[in-house]
């Protein structure tokens, strides 16, 4: 087998995303669990590159290797290439062949156009590796720019209060504020401390992000009619207690489940995800024309079933170390 | 129903009281007549449709879905009705819906074989949002944190009546409360409305704070009576007819032909609705199978006879003595009694006491010999006032029994606890195997909560649809009310209203107790 269950390419000794520290890493992007510090040898695109170094330090693995996408690299005769994934900036999906054998590992991934990410592109394989975040059909998302279109309704109508959105910090924010520049928001957007390294990475990468400011040393007030992007766990914190009266708000795929939102003590959950949903899961299935399925983080049982349905081969990976249920990073 | 479906979605997502019934104020006050009427209805729990039911909604998705997708869906979400919102797979635009008049007389008058065809047409035409509100609507069970109390106090913000007076009437009216609205607007007069069988809203009790309130309290200013572990009622005796309420205003006269037909007089009467032979209380669980029967049957009423405990009196005859002390209305009581002999009421008897001190004595003493679940204390002074006022009744429940039992099996939760491992089976040791003997999900804090899923998610070793079983090694000590026999239960044993004392993390399933320990409290009751 060219990859094994814990997506371990043994013919070269590489491992995909490995929870723990590895001699060979190939990382599919910058998110804290697929990409961890320690390893010896990492593989992966410039963007993700940067990221990683952002975060960890530019010590965080032995040695890099850049890889841009589309351009095949050999290894003895295993060839690694990879695709854009669509999930956030740099992220991708990878291709491993060996002696005509093809095996497509998503990494996270969406279809859905994206100006913070490079466009998702399709990889036809044998052997799918597909994450299923929100592997269940009641998923089905909606628009981000109709969820945007009701964030800034709910800002004109209450003019007094702020609007807190929480987002993570790496991706959602970034994909979050370019959605509200393009639906015309061209006021200072205010930026908890978590988020301005990161925002700063992707203006150097070339992702236009307009007018940010930390939301630092600014009289209560003023924030009235405000935008205020800050991670989740900050936005109920006593953090947010500078802002007047603020509408919690929240960015991510589990949003469109009401009593979701209701736990997290979200006001107004906007469904905004950087995965697939049931829709675009069956159309990647259907589109890769594997004849065999791995399903991993998520709700692997629901997409694991549909595939059997069609004839397909298909069992879930319980990999561990990758967020469950709605941690921060994985929405 | 766009309007109406805003509102909901508002309700369910803003946690502040405030915020709330600003939304439902602004809503009675902007929606025309009989739609605000209908919301209203909708918000109390009021409607009932007598086709459209939650069986016939799943029935329809599921000719649309696959099975076992479904019920993978509803496992994750956790709430039937929102699972039914999420999931439908046709989505045909932002046509025109209904209203909610429309809607509802849809409901009430299409045959049972068309409705899943309308139900469907809706579905597919609404947005998410309003998707969620028609299923909601057509389920009942809104779980949108708005009691009907809040929907009154909305009611009373709105018109500035006084929620009192709008209480008062509130159980004379029927949907979609156009007489209300009219008398809110100032445009007629308070509702007319049949005196006689008509539900007053009942007096309820705190519970009392051992450490701060017997302090303060002087003993001679209040009476004792047994908490009796039945039903609250109220028996309504008018000219010619007789009422029987539950505390929330149903009526269940037809349940208690045994009480109805052998009431003799003329009062308005508060008390404990119990089963059992000459006057002796039963367990909760023969008064159970009465309660579930709409009609009683004759050999419910042969085996397991009604009658109530009375403890006050709000109509003396045509009187109405709810403003007097309760020492006047007690002795008044007791005359009523002696001049109307009675076969199936009974007068709850007040406990003489000396002290607090002497009071938790007969409270212990009731409780281990008796089984009795606590006592009442009431202020000789209190006017009957309805509601929870503070200062006059008391409950001093008894102090719980508790066992240490050995987790088992874990289930999501429901609400606002969706998708957490948040309800769970536990049992005793019989030999060398775990049996269980209740199930309980609450008892702890979130904190906890998302601790013992964690554990759960790691220490199950099987699942049955929804059902994990998970190693048994985590004990909680369990504190429950009583303990009775049960055919039910493979222990034989069934603990009365169980819940999750303290997750005793430290202590080895070994250490549990055994079913040989719970024999003395199945003993006591």
């Amino acid at each position: 087998m060219l990859l094994d269950r814990n997506l371990h390419i043994r013919a070269i000794d590489t491992f995909i995303d490995p929870s723990v520290p590895r001699e060979r890493a190939i990382i599919t992007h910058g998110h804290a669990d697929h990409a961890r510090s320690g390893h010896g040898a990492v593989l992966a695109t410039p963007d993700t590159i940067a990221i990683m170094q952002t975060r960890y330090g530019v010590d965080c693995a032995g040695r890099f290797q850049a890889l841009d996408f589309g351009v095949p690299l050999l290894i003895d005769d295993v060839s690694i290439t990879l695709y854009p994934a669509g999930h956030i900036l740099g992220s991708a999906q990878v291709l491993v062949e060996h002696k005509g054998q093809r095996v497509g590992v998503t990494g996270d991934y969406k279809r859905l156009t994206d100006r913070t990410a490079q466009p998702y592109e399709l990889v036809r394989c044998d052997l799918l590796v597909t994450e299923a975040t929100f592997g269940l059909p009641v998923f089905q998302h909606p628009l981000p720019q109709t969820e945007i279109a009701r964030l800034l309704k709910s800002v004109r109508d209450n003019p007094e209060r702020s609007h807190l959105v929480g987002c993570y910090a790496l991706g959602k924010a970034q994909r979050v504020i370019a959605l509200l520049r393009d639906a015309g928001w061209d006021a200072p957007i205010y930026l908890h401390g978590a988020m301005l390294k990161l925002c700063g990475l992707y203006e150097e990468l070339g992702v236009k992000l307009g007018d940010l400011r930390p939301a630092l040393d600014v009289p209560k007030a003023d924030f009235a009619g405000q935008i205020v992007i800050a991670p989740p766990s900050a936005i109920r914190d006593r953090w947010s207690r500078r802002f007047p009266d603020p509408v919690v708000c929240q960015a991510s795929g589990w949003m469109s489940v009401k009593q979701r939102a209701r736990q997290a003590l979200v006001e107004l959950p906007l469904v905004i995800s950087d995965h697939c949903d049931w829709g675009e899961l069956q159309q990647t299935v259907h589109e890769t024309e594997a004849a065999t399925v791995w399903v991993t983080h998520g709700r692997e049982d629901a997409l694991v079933y549909w595939c059997r349905q069609q004839g397909l081969e298909a069992e879930p990976l319980h990999l561990q170390g990758f967020e469950d249920d709605g941690g921060e990073e994985a929405a | 129903m766009k309007r109406f479906a805003q509102l909901l979605e508002l309700l369910a997502l803003t946690s502040s009281r405030t915020r709330k019934l600003a939304a439902l104020t602004q809503y009675f006050r902007d929606t025309p007549d009989p739609d605000r009427g209908y919301g209203l209805a909708v918000l109390t729990g009021a409607l009932n449709f007598a086709n459209v039911k939650p069986a016939l909604l799943k029935e329809t998705v599921l000719a649309e879905v696959d099975a076992t997708l479904f019920a993978m869906s509803y496992d994750y979400v956790g709430d039937l009705g929102e699972t039914i919102a999420l999931i439908w797979p046709h989505h045909g635009g932002t046509g025109e819906l209904p209203s909610l008049t429309e809607l509802i007389d849809l409901f009430n008058t299409t045959s049972k074989r068309d409705l899943p065809k309308l139900i469907g047409s809706l579905l597919t035409r609404a947005e998410i949002n309003e998707r969620w509100a028609l299923v909601k609507l057509a389920t009942g069970g809104l779980r949108v944190g708005v009691s009907a109390r809040l929907a009154k106090t909305a009611l009373a913000e709105m018109s500035g009546v006084e929620l009192q007076a709008i209480e008062e009437v509130w159980h004379g009216l029927k949907v979609p409360y156009g007489a209300l609205f009219d008398w809110l607007d100032g445009k007629t007069g308070r509702p007319d409305i049949d005196q006689s069988a008509r539900f007053h809203p009942l007096m309820l009790s705190n519970p009392i704070d051992e450490e701060r309130d017997l302090a303060r309290l002087a003993p001679e200013d209040f009476a004792a009576e047994w908490k009796w572990d039945g039903i609250r009622v109220q028996l309504v005796m008018g000219a010619g007819t007789v009422s029987l309420f539950s505390r929330t205003g149903d009526d269940i006269a037809n349940a208690f032909p045994d009480i109805v037909d052998n009431a003799q007089g003329r009062a308005v009467l508060d008390g404990e609705l119990l089963v059992g032979q000459d006057f002796d209380p039963g367990s909760f669980n023969d008064l159970q199978q009465r309660l579930n029967k709409k009609v009683a049957s004759a050999r419910h009423l042969r085996e397991s006879p009604a009658f109530i405990r009375v403890y006050d009196l709000l109509f003396d005859g045509d009187v109405d003595v709810r403003a007097l002390p309760w020492s006047e209305r007690r002795a008044r009581l007791e005359a009523w009694f002696a001049a109307n002999p009675q076969t199936r009421l009974d007068l709850s008897e007040v406990l003489p006491f000396a002290d607090w001190e002497d009071l938790a004595r007969q409270r212990r003493q009731g409780a281990d010999e008796h089984g009795h679940e606590g006592v009442m204390i009431k202020l000789r002074q209190a006017p009957y006032v309805p509601g929870r006022p503070k200062g006059y009744w008391y409950k001093w429940k008894r102090d719980p029994n508790v066992v240490d039992a050995v987790l088992m099996y874990a289930q999501r939760g429901h609400g606002r606890r969706s998708s957490f491992y948040s309800d769970y089976t536990f049992g005793v040791w019989k030999g060398n195997e775990i049996v269980p003997i209740g199930k309980a999900y609450f008892g702890f804090t979130d904190e906890e909560l998302k601790l013992l899923d964690k554990w759960i998610r790691t220490h199950t070793i099987g699942s049955f649809g929804p059902v994990r079983e998970v190693k048994k090694e985590l004990v909680f000590e369990v504190a429950f009310d009583s303990a009775q026999e049960s055919a039910r239960h493979k222990s034989g044993v069934a603990l009365r209203f169980p819940r999750i004392s303290r997750i005793r993390w430290d202590k080895p399933a070994a250490e549990a107790a055994t079913l040989a320990d719970m024999a003395v409290f199945v003993a006591a009751t």
